[in-house]
């Protein structure tokens, strides 16, 4: 069995940083399994945690009355919450297993300390949060376009 | 390179002049597109390289440019799909069988199928976009052997206007991996959700000799061949197909220039090196 600082390794959300700092990441996470259905976080809910997808489809689903609204899936590789890192540190969108999925699920709060303590490690782990921001912030802004409603 | 239609018309009318062609069959794809197959009524074949456009009208509604999206091996019927969105569009998509329609052509350049062979192929298509790589992806299926991976990367606004939903699922049995992805969905959708962009990286795409051929809004296109960039496909591999005011089709009434192109004579297919310097002109 691999070790959770090896599954993260080749994760691009964790890419460039120092054996020792995958190692202290690492100690803040955990192997876990969701099932098909089960919410991973809650809108409005307190954000203490995130996660990395290993296996499965996670979608990003806004609630509105008398519908849900699937805002973007993501896959193997992808991590799943940014609001843990930022105040007021509560999810803004639901996120939910499509499909059994199998996680790293860590404690926000741990590595937010740990970020603290270690300004080196905080820095290396927001520029690559920041990254994969910008990169779906990018995307997000293609799909504001609507390019397919227009002629 | 594939000669245009120019000048080709086995009535000897000449290009400027529709040729009569019977609805034979319609059938609607999404809320505003349709699907029409068309015949000679000589009983000729048209026929056509993948990637071309015919201008194609009914009656009195006008002419518009519209790409072929049959099977180029199957000539004798012209398939066109149309999204109803002015005076003549809406007049050819309510056509029913039986009515003549006028269809000038085959124009333009076409994808380079013949020039890919033994190399990957990665497709990237936006929303009706799919349309005018039909005949592409159909022709390179009919000589699978000839080709590495081929990979289509497909995006639509919502699940309910995707074309071709029912032959998505044999195209990837006939050796085509398919990835299709929806801008929003709802709960009941189990595939990707997000832009088109997305899906390269997902694609796994070994860059190098690979082909590329995207089609779509010219915004899509732009982040997608971007994106394809970055997976290391090479700008002299990258085709695109492209709009502009085609009327005449023939290169005479410079409606449709692009920089130093006339898109109906040397498009609709460019290959990107050459077109991107054009592009980067705002509004060019």
């Amino acid at each position: 069995m691999q070790t959770i600082e090896k599954l993260i390794a080749s994760a691009s959300v964790f890419d460039g940083l120092e054996r020792e700092q995958l190692e202290v990441i690492a100690g803040c996470g955990r192997n876990e399994h969701a099932e098909s259905g089960a919410f991973l976080l809650r809108e409005g809910e307190p954000a203490a945690r995130f996660f990395l997808i290993r296996r499965g489809t996670v979608g990003l689903e806004v609630q509105a009355p008398g519908r849900t609204l699937t805002i973007e899936t993501l896959h193997p590789g992808d991590p799943v919450g940014w609001s843990w890192l930022f105040a007021p540190y509560r999810w803004q969108l639901d996120a939910r297993a499509l499909e059994p999925c199998e996680l790293i699920g860590f404690d926000g709060v741990c590595l937010r300390g740990k970020c603290e303590a270690d300004h080196d490690l905080g820095y290396r782990l927001m520029r690559r949060f920041a990254e994969n921001l910008v990169d779906r912030l990018q995307a997000t802004r293609l799909q504001l376009l609507d390019v397919y409603g227009h002629a | 390179m594939l000669e245009t239609g120019v000048g080709h018309s086995p009535l000897g009318r000449g290009p400027m002049v529709p040729e009569p062609f019977e609805v034979t069959s319609r059938r609607q794809d999404t809320a505003d597109t349709w699907t029409l197959e068309l015949e000679r009524t000589s009983g000729d074949p048209l026929d056509f390289a993948p990637g071309q456009f015919t201008m194609l009208s009914a009656g009195g509604g006008g002419e518009v440019p519209i790409s072929i999206s049959g099977d180029p091996d199957r000539p004798e019927r012209l398939v066109h799909t149309v999204r109803a969105v002015g005076l003549a569009t809406e007049a050819i998509c309510a056509a029913d069988c039986g009515r003549v329609l006028g269809a000038r052509g085959p124009f333009g350049v076409p994808w380079p199928v013949e020039q890919a062979e033994g190399a990957d192929v990665v497709i990237a298509a936006g929303g009706i976009g799919l349309a005018p790589l039909r005949p592409a992806i159909l022709r390179m299926l009919a000589r699978r052997e000839r080709y590495g991976r081929l990979v289509l990367l497909y995006g639509g606004r919502a699940p309910d206007q995707l074309l071709y939903a029912d032959e998505l699922g044999a195209w990837g049995e006939r050796g085509l991996e398919v990835l299709v992805t929806v801008d929003s969905a709802g709960p009941e959708w189990l595939g990707h959700v997000g832009v088109v962009t997305r899906l390269v990286s997902r694609a796994g795409l070994a860059g190098g000799d690979t082909f590329a051929m995207t089609c779509g809004p010219e915004v899509m296109m732009r982040f997608t061949v971007a994106a394809l960039r970055e997976a290391g496909i090479d700008a002299d591999r990258v085709f695109v197909s492209m709009e502009r005011n085609m009327q005449c089709a023939i290169g005479h009434c410079g409606h449709c220039q692009l920089g130093p192109t006339l898109v109906c004579r040397d498009g609709p297919v460019y290959r990107w090196s050459e077109l991107a310097p054009w592009l980067a002109i705002r509004e060019l």
